[in-house]
């Protein structure tokens, strides 16, 4: 029984691992944008293609692949900004509409390039660390939990310690009064949009061997990500990493006592009962909402 | 022309309309038919300024309840999708509990949040709701005759001509909603809340009365839909939809109340017909989604926008007298 808690337990990390980098993406790119992004499940997809083609496909080392595929997404997150949310800066429901234009689009690319079908991927590395005969943590979750916290990390000092991640949450505070401190809100829109889709991405690059790739993988993710800004609280980063630890713990508990479906009832019901005792979310404020 | 002498024209239009198509774009006027009551009734919520991502699910309320009464209780149809209707506004109003202590994205999010749980509740219990297989072998609407004519309602020609009844004549009442003092209230609760609020009106019951009168209607398109299709499962009220009625409601335009139809009808039209006509199978999500995003950018306004420009010059050169303050 215990192994099976610690067993659960090493789960629940990986699982809040990639979900926080997703989710943060998520929440920088709605701080800085004002736009929620529908698509974002789709730029996770797009990284785990990424990893399909050139390391399954052209032999490119892993790590060398899941750069490129970290460069990829990044890139069409500043596609998006310059093509979708800087002309309907003004039109937040506009910008939602585009987004899921922008992820039917990103869809059919990805059955047209690699057929319907789930993609599986040779395993980057058999290794396991064993803690006892029970308890084991393959190594290649290992990678996308150091990858989460080393990046994140990197967030972090970036956004406090740095005079350009200042500007970045000037911006995303008030956009126009940091306009007028002579920061380019087009510039941190950019920064803002290539860091989240270049979390998302890498999110998927690195989980990519350990589950189905398929075009339709994004859906789960995106719902998932949802979740966990709301109850984090809508713009707070921290809120995104707190609530994805521990959905990811409630969410792997009861899948593994129970199942996948009530564990989504679970945690979809968590979040409402979060949204009723405090409507902004746990760590969230009441504007920009 | 006449105002008359136009309707009678649409009308005739209508009813001829599946004489000239083949079988499975017959089908497709059926689910167009049920849509359009569906982003009609959408509108309407969208009234008060609120948009919900639970509405297909609503819908889908609306579909499990006639088809589990039919199935169960041996209830007939038609008294069926009336109860499905009202099983499902009244779900709605249980809903709106929770759900209007949130506003704008946390409303939007949590809608979707209550939506999926039920639809989650649908595929994890297995009775009644027949899990992820959904309900098999819903009754069909019992066929009838009206004398001249033979409703077979495994005819789509037959269904639609049903549908088109029902779905009129509830366009019908939703519209007069919407002109009445109730409907010119839920604009007040929309563009001037606090002061809809100072001036003695109970916003959250005028949400929830816009929020359960929409779930109704959509809660009778769905059993209209169960009752032509057949089988239900909780796949087909799943978010796919609800992006299709969200974009039909925003490409149309949502400031009239024809809006969101006509963005419904083109865009199907536009998708099911043309696209599928053309053979481009794969390519299909990728032209519609790039139809969304130019059109967003370059309609900001909707396809009514244009209609509007188009009727309004008429009106200009037909009557230059009229004063512009009119």
């Amino acid at each position: 029984m215990l192994d099976l808690l610690a067993q659960t337990g090493l789960n629940a990390v990986y699982a809040a691992s990639y979900i926080s980098l997703v989710a943060v993406g998520l929440v920088l790119i709605f701080g800085v944008m004002g736009v929620i992004n529908f698509a974002h499940g789709e730029l996770f997809m797009a990284g785990a293609y990424a990893i399909v083609a050139l390391y399954a496909g052209l032999n490119v080392p892993f790590f060398l692949a899941v750069a490129a595929g970290l460069l990829f997404v990044g890139c069409l997150g500043l596609l998006m900004e310059r093509a979708l949310f800087r002309p309907l800066k003004d039109n937040p429901l506009g910008g939602l509409v585009a987004s899921i234009g922008f992820l039917m689009i990103l869809q059919a690319l990805a059955v047209m390039g690699f057929g319907v079908r789930m993609v599986h991927i040779p395993p980057v590395t058999q290794e396991v660390i064993a803690f006892s005969d029970k308890v084991r943590l393959p190594v290649a979750r290992l990678y996308v939990i150091i990858a989460a916290i080393v990046l994140l990390s990197a967030l972090w000092y970036f956004l406090k310690r740095t005079r350009f991640g200042w500007a970045l949450r000037a911006s995303a505070q008030d956009p126009e009064a940091a306009a007028l401190q002579g920061i380019s809100i087009t510039q941190t829109a950019r920064v803002a949009m290539f860091i989240g889709a270049g979390l998302a991405g890498i999110a998927g690059a690195l989980t990519a061997p350990l589950v189905s790739v398929n075009p339709h993988m994004g859906h789960s993710v995106i719902v998932t990500a949802f979740i966990v800004i709301i109850v984090g609280g809508v713009g707070s980063l921290e809120g995104a990493i707190v609530a994805s630890v521990a959905y990811a713990l409630v969410h792997t508990f009861v899948t593994t006592f129970w199942d996948g479906v009530l564990a989504d009832i679970v945690g979809l019901s968590l979040m409402l009962v979060v949204l009723i005792v405090k409507p902004t979310g746990l760590f969230g404020s009441a504007d920009r909402a | 022309m006449p105002k008359f002498l136009i309707w009678i024209a649409a009308l005739a239009a209508l009813v001829a309309l599946p004489h000239g198509l083949s079988f499975s774009q017959q089908e497709i006027l059926v689910f167009l038919t049920i849509n359009v009551l569906l982003v009609a009734s959408y509108r309407l919520l969208t009234l008060t300024g609120e948009w919900s991502l639970a509405h297909v699910v609503i819908m889908g309320v609306g579909a499990y309840s006639s088809a589990l009464l039919t199935k169960k209780l041996g209830v007939y149809v038609p008294v069926s999708m009336l109860l499905g209707g009202v099983i499902a506004a009244l779900i709605a109003v249980l809903l709106s509990f929770p759900l209007f202590r949130m506003k704008g994205f946390y409303f939007l999010i949590g809608s979707f949040a209550a939506g999926e749980i039920i639809r989650l509740l649908w595929k994890r219990f297995r009775d009644p709701f027949g899990g992820a297989k959904g309900i098999k072998g819903i009754d069909p609407m019992p066929d009838f005759s009206i004398g001249f004519y033979k409703f077979d309602f495994f005819e789509p020609t037959s269904y639609y001509y049903f549908a088109g009844v029902i779905v009129a004549f509830c366009l019908w009442i939703l519209w007069r909603i919407e002109k009445s003092p109730v409907g010119l209230t839920f604009h007040a609760v929309h563009w001037q809340d606090k002061l809809a609020q100072a001036s003695g009106v109970n916003v959250r019951a005028y949400r929830t009365l816009a929020f359960a009168i929409a779930s109704g209607f959509a809660g009778i398109s769905g059993a209209l839909l169960a009752h032509y299709v057949g089988t239900i499962n909780p796949t087909a009220f799943d978010i796919d939809l609800m992006v299709f009625v969200l974009t039909w409601a925003i490409v149309g335009g949502t400031a009239t109340f024809y809006g969101p139809i006509l963005g419904c009808v083109v865009l199907t039209v536009l998708n099911e017909i043309v696209l599928r006509e053309l053979g481009l199978e794969q390519m299909r999500p990728l032209v519609y989604g790039a139809i969304m995003i130019l059109s967003i950018l370059f309609l900001p306004s909707g396809l009514e926008s244009i209609v509007q420009k188009l009727t309004k010059r008429r009106a200009a050169e037909s009557a230059p007298e009229r004063s512009p303050a009119e």
